[in-house]
């Protein structure tokens, strides 16, 4: 708890000291970070916006990372998941009953988010390939496939702008205020998660794995299956954050959706230690981050890349301070597994 | 092939083989650093600055070096000598890079980046046909070139080669030997991270002339898995860097070409060529025995 809070006030120092580095007055410019993403219902209603896909991916992040399988990729399961759901909720059966859209929505973003993940562990399992460039080269995979989709097949009706149609009402989430559904699905799924990994059979295995996988081993399991297991999971977990984001906050698909959810998803991983429970707060802390670096955009003009920085110092301080050498107690990937 | 397919398969490969070069070194010492994709940037940003403030290209290939070093040494300084894990360490660099790069040009540019100058060919072109594609390359196909055959030789048949790939093999046999496997990590590091630096001021003064946010765009990545394709060996990292400059400088012609396929379809290539040539390649090569673990000498 002290080592997250000191990596996480060490990544906002390191910006405000990029800040008067390259020459702005950093005061104005926290107030605003401050101001946009806790002060009043709209800084409040951004941060939890953020939240929420920060959330879920990083769970799939940590799923995988307890497994001892560095996924990368979540960003590019975010983006399948996003559009896989917009696909099905704007090219659908148009007489299906509206309150299967929504659902279905999200459930074939799990499934597009799964697939980019189990494609990963597949390479991982049965070719070595490791997990940790195929997931990377599946992101840029991802991204050109969500450019392709909305200047082509999901392209709107109207055809002014490389953008699918807007979701039909049905298929977009319940919301209150602007806060939609998918906030509370969230938290819903780290609960889950949190059974999954400590309560079930297969969240055992995938911590066994993680530890040792040749332990692993000899008792029977397997460390590629399993592995690949986590891998599908995570992705699906990340393409139901994308799945929410279209369904619930832009109601388009467009190229440059995801503001690098998925890369952030790992700090929240990290910072949350690999925790489902302790991932709440740590995907509020960068969900707070992210909504008010576009405040400080706005208001100070400072590029929200800033936040980028904060990021990568809390991973950094927060694996630094970690004790031992191995600052996750990293689970060596097994023989064969790599 | 045409001379002109061979002369930009060369000028394409340059950089991949100066980053994989550069990983090389680092991943034969045991270290994977993934954080080579931003050390690329760093070194593309540096490059451009340095090169635009004095008009000299050179100075800006220096300080591309010097950038690419000091990435790599923040690299070191948490994988190597805390002992964090190398692929989270590389994660936060590359983000470091994508937020760093984008805010520094913000202050520095705003609105469109200058000109820099170009590095320019190192001998005039010749008459004959393939070895007019040669002599028209810049110093970073040469560079390349003259590295990879003196790493796989130094690699080989030197001191320092052979203390480096003990380290990389097992940290724990080369410790007893009294090999300091800290400081032969870090070098191999930070000297790894300066060619990719270099390799990311060949991005910005010889295929493009400007800097653009994000511009290195998955090459360090395709570095990582043309180490691996070529076997951990110079000799197969030579031959992997070709080959995906060729499959780039094809790509390039196809698209020119233009007809019936989405232009998203050309920019997705790279990635899934990538992952072909890993799904048939693994398995069969063998990566350094310590590669990725972190080492630290058991209490006595």
């Amino acid at each position: 708890m002290t080592r997250a809070l000191a990596s996480a006030l060490a990544g906002l120092a390191c910006v405000a000291a990029a800040i008067a580095l390259l020459g702005d007055a950093p005061g104005p410019a926290l107030r605003a970070l401050v101001a946009g993403s806790l002060v009043g219902t709209a800084a409040w209603t951004a941060t939890l916006l953020k939240t929420a896909p920060l959330l879920l991916s990083g769970l799939g992040v940590a799923l995988c990372f307890r497994c001892g399988v560095w996924n990368i990729g979540a960003e590019g399961q975010l983006l399948a998941g996003a559009l896989a759901a917009t696909a099905l909720a704007t090219r659908g059966p148009a007489d299906a009953p509206a309150w299967l859209l929504a659902p279905a929505a999200l459930a074939a973003g799990a499934c597009g988010g799964a697939l980019f993940g189990a494609a990963a562990g597949w390479l991982r399992a049965w070719r070595g390939v490791s997990e940790v460039i195929s997931t990377i080269l599946l992101n840029f995979v991802a991204i050109h496939c969500v450019a392709l989709a909305v200047q082509g097949p999901l392209r709107e009706a109207a055809g002014a702008y490389p953008q699918s149609d807007a979701l039909p009402l049905a298929a977009q989430l319940p919301a209150l205020g602007r806060v939609h559904a998918g906030v509370l699905l969230a938290l819903a799924v780290a609960v889950a998660v949190h059974a999954l990994l400590f309560r079930g059979a297969p969240g055992f295995r995938m911590r066994a794995v993680g530890l040792s996988p040749r332990a692993a081993r000899f008792a029977g399991i397997s460390p590629e299956r399993t592995g690949a297991l986590a891998l599908a999971l995570g992705g699906a977990l990340a393409g139901l954050a994308g799945a929410c984001e279209v369904a619930g906050v832009t109601r388009r698909l467009y190229e440059g959706l995801s503001p690098g959810y998925g890369y952030t998803a790992i700090a929240v991983a990290l910072l949350g230690r690999l925790h489902p429970l302790a991932l709440v707060p740590a995907a509020l802390f960068f969900g707070a981050l992210e909504a008010g670096a576009g405040a400080m955009q706005r208001e100070a003009g400072v590029p929200a890349e800033a936040a980028k920085v904060v990021q990568a110092v809390v991973i950094l301080i927060s694996t630094a301070l970690a004790a031992g050498p191995l600052a996750l107690r990293r689970p060596r990937a097994a023989e064969g597994a790599r | 092939m045409s001379e002109a397919l061979v002369e930009a398969t060369l000028r394409l490969a340059a950089p991949l083989l100066l980053a994989a070069l550069g990983e090389l070194w680092a991943e034969r010492a045991g270290v994977v650093n993934i954080g080579i994709e931003g050390t690329m940037l760093w070194g593309a940003f540096a490059g451009f600055a340095v090169a635009v403030a004095t008009g000299s290209a050179a100075a800006g290939v220096a300080a591309a070096g010097l950038a690419g070093a000091a990435v790599g040494a923040l690299f070191a300084l948490f994988a190597v000598w805390r002992g964090a894990d190398q692929i989270v360490v590389g994660t936060a660099v590359n983000l470091l890079a994508l937020g760093g790069t984008a805010l520094a040009a913000r202050a520095l540019w705003s609105g469109a980046p200058p000109a820099a100058p170009r590095v320019g060919p190192v001998f005039d072109a010749g008459t004959l046909p393939l070895a007019g594609a040669l002599l028209r390359q810049t110093g970073f196909a040469w560079a390349g070139l003259a590295l990879a055959l003196a790493s796989g030789l130094a690699l080989r048949a030197t001191r320092a080669g052979l203390r480096l790939r003990a380290v990389g093999e097992s940290a724990r046999a080369a410790d007893a030997e009294g090999v300091p496997v800290a400081a032969t990590r870090a070098l191999a590091v930070v000297l790894g991270s300066a060619l990719a630096g270099i390799a990311g001021s060949a991005l910005v003064l010889s295929l493009s002339d400007s800097f653009s946010e994000g511009m290195s765009a998955g090459r360090g990545f395709i570095a990582l898995a043309i180490v691996i394709f070529g076997r951990w060996r110079a000799s197969g990292v030579l031959a992997a860097s070709l080959f995906f400059g060729a499959a780039t400088a094809l790509q390039f012609r196809l698209q020119a070409r233009g007809g019936a396929i989405p232009y998203p379809v050309f920019l997705m290539l790279p990635y899934l060529l990538t992952l072909a040539v890993l799904a048939l390649a693994s398995g069969r090569a063998r990566a350094p025995g310590d590669l990725g673990r972190a080492y630290r000498r058991e209490a006595t």
